[in-house]
């Protein structure tokens, strides 16, 4: 970190140098008289600040990956290197320029590199994130066979070693909690939808639709709170030990219902759309032949708007398996393949999270398995989310 | 068989009946997710909102000089060697005068009226003392800390019951903290030192604050705000204005519409793996707390910025180009000016998002337990390098404590972080409704 201050300062300090050495200077090649310029001084100017700042920037990024990959350190060789092509590039604006000079295009053209290098970040990330999982899930699978951890059905680590790793108990947890959420949610926020959308006046319209946006603003650990405080105690205490169910304040119960409550606004406001995209002759069509308005909503409206439905569900679902701070608070540690919604089950998020905080090993199959947990919820998502997007897309085409 | 059109058969009673009833669901639908979201909000409020007030002890506290400074030159170095426990006899026995002066007879023992006062109480008195040694040899009174218990007796949380089964008070020293209440000498008063103290120990809740928490969030704020706006705009310009129709360019806008529905938790994996273990900057700091939420809160801010690019009219571009502007100066003098407003509230909204985000700051180690507020630049650990918490992160730590008083605090710290939240929200459709233009 230290080593990059010097150049940081002698780039920045060569930047100001250069905008007013190149404003005089194309003023001078002018001869006074700017009119002869084909650009402006200060479209001059901007070009040498960028000649001089864009490489040297460039090499800094490049260098540091290179010094972090080959674990060298960083040497006054790659200052020299740096602060050379700053010198370099501002030298050479400088030298460029001349009354027929285009400065404008060429700064234009820096600005386009800067432009689509900040538009590869979103491809960057999504590279770090596949990268930074398969190097250490690869580890893993090299100390644990992936056999084991794909289909065993015991969750038991020890940090002593000998641990079972199985997913499927992970995986009943997350699809177990998921299945109730949507239960919840999608009935609840699809009839929300319809009614705001057919039923509702505007003023019945202006009050619940903030109402239900501002779900959707809540964070998701004022959910968890939630769960762990208020549903959890009210559902062991009227429902699952009158019935006989269990003594556990965190349940799959809990999680689930307080994840659903988080979706409702998700599904409605997904399908609200969806359902405002039908064209409204369909609905007259309907109406004219004399069916009443919950006929045609049900047999005209939502039939036409089920891919798109679908397509929202389908993002909710992604959401409720990847959804973390609700299952940490919610619904328990315990790894547990059990029917009963009112006893702690474990998800895979809550596992990642728990086997990557405190002190952790980068070298133990009980921390590495975080990574391999990880990529499997990535491809999860990733898969319900792409699909999701497909069906939806393909959808809108129909009644464009 | 009657076929009047008044009077209506059976088929269509029927049919008027489903009508009703599917209104009446949708009507249901409306109002479960109104009343979670009243019972969500009661929840917290009525859980958190004792949070702000504490209960306090006016103390008249003898700083003998014999205990305190027995070379009595006042030497900071010679005073620092008594610790809290050496002060922590002297508020005790300023309690016991407290009591004897307002008349107030007990049979508990010393050692639990000392228990009365908070353990955070001994190291304020002392950090005090410390900063003025000149009030040694003095009485001076003070406002300090009551224990945990006691301050859960006067909102509520403990009652003579509990306390009769609680190793930590007894029904005894509720009484006599009610006859202090009575005498004035105890009182429970607004909280500043809340928003101010930082984090402490299982044993102290009463002294656990959001100092820390606040200025690391805000940390990770600027962070994001002076990353993700740039880039965020940056990118939304060229696939907006410049990029042609291509594979490549289909292949960033699916990007971007995928990586805005990966599950946060990967993001702390990504922050884990490559800011972390690879790039090797500090664990807890809010230097990759930022980075990770910029990386979260980009693909918001593209896309709002997007929209709000599209919105601009066509003719404006037509315009500046037909007076001899470039195309990037078409898109930075005249485009970008008039989509401002929409950029600023879909940027507002993603650092709202990014505020409230936990589950990735759970994996890059910002649960540690931080006492020190962290300074935004040291020559050690670089700008933004210091071991921190955030907001909802301070929330999560306090869940996982047994100390009952802890879930107050973390309801409290929810408020807090809801009020920042419905700030930054108000401001954002304000700035909305005032400088969106309709064209």
């Amino acid at each position: 970190m230290q080593s990059l201050t010097l150049p940081f300062i002698a780039i920045a300090g060569l930047a100001v140098l250069g905008y007013f050495l190149a404003k005089s200077r194309a003023l001078q090649v002018s001869g006074g008289d700017i009119r002869k310029l084909v650009s402006l001084p200060s479209q001059h100017a901007l070009n040498a600040v960028l000649a001089t700042i864009v490489p040297a920037l460039a090499a800094i990024f490049l260098i540091s990956l290179y010094v972090r990959l080959t674990d060298g350190a960083g040497s006054w060789f790659f200052q020299f290197v740096v602060i050379g092509l700053a010198v370099t590039g501002l030298a050479l604006s400088l030298i460029g320029i001349k009354t027929e000079t285009r400065a404008r295009t060429f700064a234009e053209r820096w600005i386009l590199g800067l432009l689509i290098f900040a538009s590869t970040i979103a491809i960057l990330t999504t590279i770090g994130i596949v990268f930074s999982m398969l190097f250490e899930t690869f580890n893993f699978f090299g100390q644990y066979d992936w056999r084991d951890f794909f289909f065993s059905t015991d969750w038991s680590p020890n940090f002593r070693g000998n641990s079972d790793l199985g997913i499927i108990p992970l995986l009943w947890g997350t699809l177990y909690i998921s299945f109730i959420a949507l239960a919840f949610a999608v009935p609840v926020g699809l009839f929300a939808a319809i009614y705001l959308s057919e039923y509702a006046g505007p003023r019945m319209r202006s009050v619940a639709k903030p109402a239900i946006e501002v779900l959707a603003g809540i964070p998701t650990i004022v959910y968890g709170l939630f769960a762990l405080i208020t549903v959890g105690p009210f559902l062991r205490d009227y429902f699952a030990a009158p019935m006989g169910f269990g003594q556990s304040a965190s349940s799959v119960m809990t999680a689930g219902l307080v994840m659903g409550v988080m979706l409702i606004p998700f599904v409605s406001s997904l399908s609200d759309d969806i359902i405002n995209a039908v064209p409204q002759a369909m609905r007259d069509g309907s109406l004219g032949l004399g069916a009443t308005k919950s006929e045609t909503i049900r047999q005209v409206v939502v039939p036409a708007a089920l891919p798109g439905i679908v397509g929202a569900v389908l993002l909710a679902a992604s959401r409720a398996i990847g959804e973390t701070m609700i299952v940490v608070l919610g619904a328990g540690a315990a790894a547990r393949l059990s029917l009963n919604p009112f006893e702690a089950m474990t998800t895979v998020t809550v596992k990642i999270v728990s086997q990557l905080t405190g002190d952790t090993d980068f070298a133990s199959p009980e921390t590495l398995v975080a990574f391999a947990l990880g990529l499997t919820l990535f491809v999860i998502t990733l898969g319900l989310n792409v699909l999701a997007l497909y069906i939806v897309r393909k959808y809108r085409e129909q009644y464009e | 068989m009657k076929t009047s059109l008044l009077a209506a058969d059976a088929r269509t009673k029927k049919r008027n009946a489903a009508e009703a009833r599917f209104k009446a669901y949708g009507f249901a639908a409306i109002i479960v997710a109104m009343l979670a979201l009243l019972i969500l909000l009661t929840s917290v409020l009525g859980n958190g909102m004792s949070s702000f007030r504490q209960t306090y002890i006016a103390l008249d506290v003898a700083l003998p000089e014999e205990k305190l400074d027995k070379s009595g030159v006042r030497d900071l170095s010679v005073m620092s060697k008594v610790t809290t426990i050496g002060y922590a006899p002297i508020l005790r026995n300023a309690l016991l005068d407290a009591l004897a002066a307002q008349g107030i007879e007990t049979e508990l023992s010393n050692k639990d009226i000392g228990n009365m006062i908070s353990k955070e109480a001994a190291a304020t008195v002392r950090n005090k003392v410390l900063a003025n040694p000149d009030l040694v040899g003095q009485t001076v009174s003070f406002d300090v800390l009551a224990s945990g218990r006691i301050d859960g007796y006067f909102k509520g949380r403990v009652t003579m019951e509990s306390a009769a089964l609680d190793g930590n008070t007894s029904p005894e020293a509720l009484m006599i903290a009610q006859a202090l209440a009575d005498a004035g000498v105890m009182e429970t008063k607004f909280n500043w030192n809340f928003f101010i103290w930082p984090d402490a120990s299982d044993q102290r809740p009463e002294a656990a604050g959001l100092g820390v928490a606040i200025l690391g969030s805000l940390y990770m704020m600027i962070v994001v705000l002076v990353l993700a706006l740039p880039i965020g705009v940056a990118s939304s310009i060229y696939l907006e204005e410049f990029a042609p129709k291509n594979r490549w360019t289909d292949l960033i806008e699916v990007n971007i519409s995928n990586l805005a529905a990966v599950p946060s938790i990967v993001y702390g994996i990504l922050g884990l793996a490559i800011f972390i273990n690879f790039m090797e900057f500090n664990q807890s700091s809010p230097l990759v707390g930022g980075l990770v939420l910029t990386l979260m809160t980009l693909p918001t801010i593209i896309i709002s910025t997007r929209a709000a690019l599209k919105s601009v009219p066509p003719s404006i571009r037509d315009a500046a180009l037909g007076v001899g502007a470039s195309k990037m100066q078409s898109v930075f003098h005249h485009v970008l000016p008039l989509a401002a407003p929409g950029i600023l509230t879909g940027t507002i909204i993603g650092l709202a998002q990014a505020l409230g985000e936990t589950a990735p700051l759970l994996l890059i180690g910002m649960v540690a337990f931080v006492r020190e507020y962290p300074a935004a630049y040291t020559p050690e650990s670089g700008l933004f390098g210091e071991a921190s918490t955030a907001l909802p992160v301070q929330v999560f730590n306090w869940t996982q404590r047994s100390d009952p008083a802890f879930v107050e605090r973390a309801s409290g710290a929810i408020i807090t972080l809801l009020v920042f939240l419905l700030i930054m929200n108000a401001v954002a459709i304000y700035l909305r409704r005032r400088f969106e233009r309709r064209w």
